[in-house]
């Protein structure tokens, strides 16, 4: 059983991380070592989501009763496309209870009323789920940001006792603020790392994925996420992975958005286009990675879906050594935790063909 | 022909603290005038809502620069609202005491009031901003961080003491920092617009003759140009 990680603190200084490489072979490092697993010539791909304040404390209005709105998904990343989000309901309590333990809301119909702080929103849909709805902000746009601005709080996890700032949760290059939970991979990476990517010849790129909730602690709905995610792939990313790929050079995600995101962009052809998309895929022990080298993440419970994904990379028997080398080096788990970095088994033969500039259709107006 | 819609700013995502009035207003109005997207933060709410009626297209922020709990609510905002950011200008000033005092008048919180205005929200807000700058600059080959500065940052005036300092230590900060993001495409400037018809100013020097201040519309158009050619040299493609 591996401890979670229990304090904000981004880069502690003893870090620790786990290298399993494409032979299958695993040891551990300080993660200070990170750069010193990679090569010159790898191209690094984060993710630059930074993380909404997507908890809401407030009111049912039909029955006044206190609840808390996490929201949870929505289908574009564009800033004025704020009305509506897919959001799980909690009832009383707060985040020092597991989210096992809350209780559920009261029961919840389309057209009810939610009082959250300075914002109103209305029950749009109830998604065959208790806890489950699509929900509708009374305001607009900008509105809408200035509530959650100034009522949202991040979403908070019971083994974090300190409550969780915004600034706690976002990564030190964060942009667009379209995660519900943070792309927590990214929380080892800082300024002098990225320098001193440049100095190494190891080139660094974004991507922004709406990273969705991890856990809800129910196990009906936990067995349906990752929910659909909306992501954006800037050009001059688009760009470098072409390059990369056509001179043999390894394509690094940092967590596992980005691996979702790129093989969701690249799964016509291949090839990583530009543009936005709504990464729907699930990716596991079948799925055959196009795009994605090697994999810097978190530590992951077997069963949850990062978990999941990470047996694209590895066969079995290196993630069941890889467990036993974690619980020997007391490797904490979560979004605090140590790291582990995984070289897909099976490398691919560099792209062929040019890459077009075909864009994929636009799901989200980045103007 | 050189239009505005040829300009670099058409569409360019800028965000002004301190955009309700004086040199920050005439900002706002400026680059909503060469087509930018903007957004601007300021601490009234009254102000910051009839500002934004007044500039179709102009985002209202209700925030404060100097208060660490206000900086990522206001982070979220602009970037959130504009979907990036391309350009901060950083223009939020305190003068310290007004009247203004001899240093040894001066009160501890009085310079903490023009440090935390004038040097810390700055530096957290650029902090905040910075992801999405420099992926702007990797998107578009180059992002400006613009500090308003003072000649009173360079000249020890005395009686300005206070404002003298925090601006003396912003114009540092923005040296060091410009040194260290040169490689990112990230700019940071610093400028200074010179003695302006402002509040600020009226405030500091109750009796000067308006007829003998800059316009703040003239320095207004200064900085947009000084933006405009630190992006072109970076070689941003809008």
């Amino acid at each position: 059983m591996i401890a979670a990680a229990d304090r904000p603190i981004h880069r502690p200084a003893d870090a620790q991380l786990l290298i399993a490489d494409a032979a299958g072979r695993v040891s551990t490092t300080p993660r200070t070592a990170f750069l010193d697993v990679l090569r010159p010539g790898d191209l690094v791909v984060a993710n630059d989501a930074a993380t909404l304040p997507a908890s809401l404390r407030g009111e049912h209005r039909p029955t006044g009763r206190a609840i808390e709105v996490r929201l949870a998904g929505r289908l574009s990343l564009a800033g004025d496309e704020v009305r509506e989000f897919a959001a799980i309901v909690f009832g009383e309590g707060d985040f020092h209870m597991r989210t096992e333990d809350r209780p559920l809301p009261p029961p919840l119909a389309a057209g009810d009323r939610l009082a959250l702080g300075p914002l109103s929103a209305t029950v749009l849909a109830t998604l065959d789920h208790p806890r489950l709805i699509r929900l509708g902000f009374d305001a607009a746009p900008d509105a809408i940001w200035a509530g959650l601005a100034r009522h949202g709080r991040p979403i908070q996890y019971a083994h974090v006792a300190q409550p969780l700032a915004l600034w706690d949760v976002w990564t030190a290059f964060a942009g667009p603020p379209v995660a519900f939970e943070a792309p927590s991979a990214g929380f080892s990476l800082d300024w002098k790392t990225l320098s001193a990517m440049r100095t190494r010849k190891i080139e660094f790129a974004t991507l922004t994925h709406a990273a969705g909730i991890s856990s809800t602690g129910d196990d009906a709905l936990d067995a349906r996420l990752p929910f659909d995610e909306p992501y954006h792939v800037p050009a001059a990313t688009a760009r470098a992975i072409a390059r990369a790929r056509l001179e043999g050079r390894r394509v690094v995600a940092v967590g596992t958005t980005v691996v979702r995101a790129l093989e969701h962009a690249a799964r016509r052809d291949g090839r990583v286009h530009e543009g936005c998309g709504l990464a729907d895929q699930r990716i596991g022990p079948a799925t055959r990675l196009k795009v994605v080298d090697a994999i810097l993440s978190g530590v992951h419970e077997a069963g949850t879906s990062h978990y999941q994904l990470l047996r694209a990379f590895t066969d079995d028997a290196t993630l069941e050594r890889m467990v036993e080398a974690m619980d020997a080096h007391d490797f904490r788990g979560h979004e605090f935790g140590d790291s582990v970095f995984i070289e897909a088994h099976v490398t691919r033969r560099p792209a062929r063909r040019r890459p077009t500039s075909r864009r994929l259709p636009v799901l989200c107006d980045r103007r | 022909m050189f239009t505005k819609s040829s300009t670099p700013f058409t569409g360019l995502r800028v965000a002004v603290t301190g955009g309700t009035s004086g040199l920050g207003l005439a900002l706002v109005r400026e680059l909503l005038g060469r087509g930018a997207r903007v957004a601007f933060v300021a601490r009234s709410r009254d102000r910051v809502e009839r500002i934004a009626r007044e500039h179709r297209g102009a985002h209202g922020i209700v925030g404060d620069v100097s208060l660490k709990e206000d900086i990522h609510p206001i982070a979220l905002q602009v970037i959130g609202e504009l979907g990036g950011v391309d350009v901060l200008v950083n223009n939020a000033s305190d003068l310290g005491p007004a009247p203004l005092k001899l240093l040894a008048d001066t009160e501890c919180e009085e310079v903490e009031r023009a440090l935390d205005t004038n040097l810390l929200g700055p530096f957290r807000l650029t902090r905040a901003l910075l992801g999405a700058l420099a992926a702007s600059a990797r998107e578009r080959g180059g992002a400006v961080v613009l500090n308003v500065s003072s000649d009173a940052a360079i000249s020890p005036y005395p009686s300005w003491g206070a404002y003298g300092a925090s601006k003396a230590a912003l114009l540092h900060l923005s040296r060091i920092w410009d040194a260290e993001l040169a490689a990112d495409g990230v700019r940071v400037l610093s400028m200074d617009p010179g003695d302006m018809d402002t509040p600020l100013h009226a405030l500091a020097v109750p009796d000067a003759d308006p007829a003998t201040l800059k316009r703040p519309e003239d320095a207004a158009r200064e900085l947009a140009d000084a933006i405009a050619a630190a992006l072109h040299d970076e070689g941003r493609v809008s």
